[in-house]
């Protein structure tokens, strides 16, 4: 189910004296199975663009097709739109309101019209995609667990519906390592042998280096870079002007080469930066 | 969707009027009250209409942010000049016909009783109109301290306020927040009937409450490590202080009392 954002235009309180124009002429398009990084300094129009992939938002111009049809159109279906795209807000845990973790859980398929044993199903079934223990926590209360773990339940509140993209807002924001580690884990799985789309809005470049297939960068509501981990991060001047920082290892690879150690310009990832250097180490010691 | 509505309804530009101290605001506000009580002439209105005129001048505030507190009170207005309209007995009948008698005396009264509802309204909207919401709880405290005597919680009460209005704004966007995501999951907060309607805020209040009581405990942390204790030896960071231009404001309410006694007792 292919996404496509076509010239997508935002402003909020169009109109009066606080105007403010948060996406400005967007573009871009969302092939199946990618895993895609929205990334952006606080401000950029990041959380407004998610919104407008589900149909949260009304674009002031611009349009969002949605395998073919638009989002915003006449006959548009939003609700049945919404349950093949998955939205996960930031800070999610923060929606959670049933008695207990298997009743919030279902709150969407419920409102899908699912048959009880469909519903129960897709509970099951959720709460294993997020690795939570379907016997200990089912019936325990959501706010009784940590924080982290109510992060989970809830991505499992959106993932119960079984879209077919996932967006997600920040996923591991204000987690511990741990905490994070699981989300992401998670998320690679969940790709790997779902085929889910994912989209992912964050901060931390290190876990868009260990994810994305393909980074989206935006700039005070623009996109200003569109491409592979390996060509957006090798870029490191132009990510700095915008506020933004490399992964660590594309860090540590600059570093080293300005230093005169022949490396490759375009490594990004922690395993590879490794690999470089111990060849560099071999050779160096068979010299 | 929800963060458009502008809270309070101050106007915030500077003017003579937007600087004088709260206090002597408050305490104008309700001298007017009783001025537009004990006028019993249509001169006097018209010398109050003309005061209410000069003060919005003074203040730099456009007449259509006076009117637009009248709008909530229409019915009300209306009502009170329909009713006195036709049952107030009266010597001068204009019009009657069937049950419906309209007498001159019971338009003058109605029109009379209107007005009157006006001039509150208007007189109470110059006050919030041109004092932010904070230095009002601050000169209601003020107002109160003396209270305090008889253990009175005034700093508290003013606290309490001053806390309610800055987390409505808060509130409102963390409504706006939770609505988009239970949107998400499929949640439909537009149709259906009243019952079903009703339940389906459950998924909004529930975290809302949820996290106005964990906000609520976060602030109370705050201010404790803060080593807030109660009002009991607080200083102030902008210490209210009566200038000449208050004095003056006082000089002229004053002279809109007098002369309103004055018209009382000679015409």
């Amino acid at each position: 189910m292919p996404i496509e954002v076509s010239h997508l235009t935002h402003c909020y309180s169009e109109g009066s004296a606080l105007s403010t124009v948060a996406l400005n002429d967007v573009s871009f398009r969302v092939e199946d199975g990618e895993f895609i990084g929205i990334i952006g300094h606080t401000g950029s129009g990041k959380s407004t663009l998610v919104q407008h992939l589900n149909g949260l938002l009304k674009p002031s111009s611009g349009r969002v097709l949605i395998d073919g049809e638009d989002l915003n159109g006449e006959h548009a279906d939003r609700r049945a739109l919404r349950r093949r795209i998955g939205l996960v807000f930031q800070y999610p845990e923060y929606q959670l309101f049933e008695e207990t973790v298997a009743k919030d859980i279902a709150f969407g398929p419920k409102n899908q019209g699912l048959s009880a044993e469909e519903i129960a199903e897709r509970v099951r079934y959720a709460m294993d995609c997020v690795h939570l223990d379907y016997d200990k926590y089912a019936e325990r209360s959501p706010f009784e667990l940590s924080g982290g773990q109510m992060r989970r339940v809830a991505i499992a509140g959106v993932l119960a519906m079984r879209p077919s993209v996932l967006i997600l807002d920040e996923p591991t924001a204000g987690l511990d390592p741990r905490g994070r580690d699981k989300i992401l884990t998670m998320l690679e799985e969940l790709h790997a042998s779902q085929r889910v789309t994912i989209l992912m809005v964050s901060h931390s470049m290190d876990d868009m280096a260990r994810l994305a297939s393909r980074l989206i960068v935006m700039s005070e509501g623009r996109v200003v870079a569109d491409g592979t981990p390996r060509e957006i991060f090798s870029q490191e001047d132009m990510m700095t002007s915008i506020g933004l920082d490399v992964p660590a290892a594309a860090r540590l690879c600059t570093l080293l080469r300005t230093k005169g150690y022949d490396i490759p310009a375009d490594l990004f990832r922690p395993e590879e930066l490794k690999e470089a250097l111990l060849r560099l180490w071999k050779e160096g010691s068979a010299c | 969707m929800l963060t458009n509505i502008t809270m309070g309804q101050y106007y915030p530009v500077d003017s003579p009027v937007h600087r004088l101290d709260p206090r002597i605001k408050l305490i104008l506000t309700i001298v007017f009250i009783v001025i537009v009580f004990i006028a019993k002439t249509f001169l006097g209105y018209a010398v109050i209409l003309g005061f209410v005129w000069l003060v919005s001048r003074l203040a730099n505030v456009p007449f259509r942010m006076l009117m637009r507190g009248l709008k909530p009170l229409r019915l009300i207005i209306i009502l009170t000049f329909l009713l006195n309209l036709f049952f107030t007995p009266g010597e001068t009948v204009w019009i009657q016909f069937w049950i419906v008698r309209i007498a001159k005396e019971g338009f003058l009264q109605a029109a009379f009783f209107s007005l009157r509802l006006v001039f509150l309204v208007i007189g109470t909207s110059l006050l919030t109109l041109t004092t932010s919401p904070v230095s009002l709880s601050d000169g209601i405290e003020l107002l109160l301290s003396p209270l305090k005597k008889i253990r009175f919680p005034a700093h508290e009460l003013a606290m309490m306020m001053t806390i309610a209005l800055r987390f409505i704004p808060t509130l409102l966007e963390e409504t706006d927040k939770i609505m988009k995501a239970q949107m998400a999951r499929g949640a439909d907060f537009e149709s259906g009937n009243l019952i079903s309607r009703a339940r389906a805020m459950v998924p909004l209040l529930v975290p809302l409450f949820v996290s106005a009581f964990r906000r609520a405990s976060d602030l109370a942390m705050a201010m404790e490590s803060r080593c807030y204790h109660g009002g009991e030896g607080r200083t102030r960071l902008r210490v209210l202080k009566i200038t000449k231009n208050d004095w003056l404001a006082c000089g002229v309410m004053a002279a809109l009392l007098s002369l309103i006694i004055l018209e009382g007792v000679f015409l």
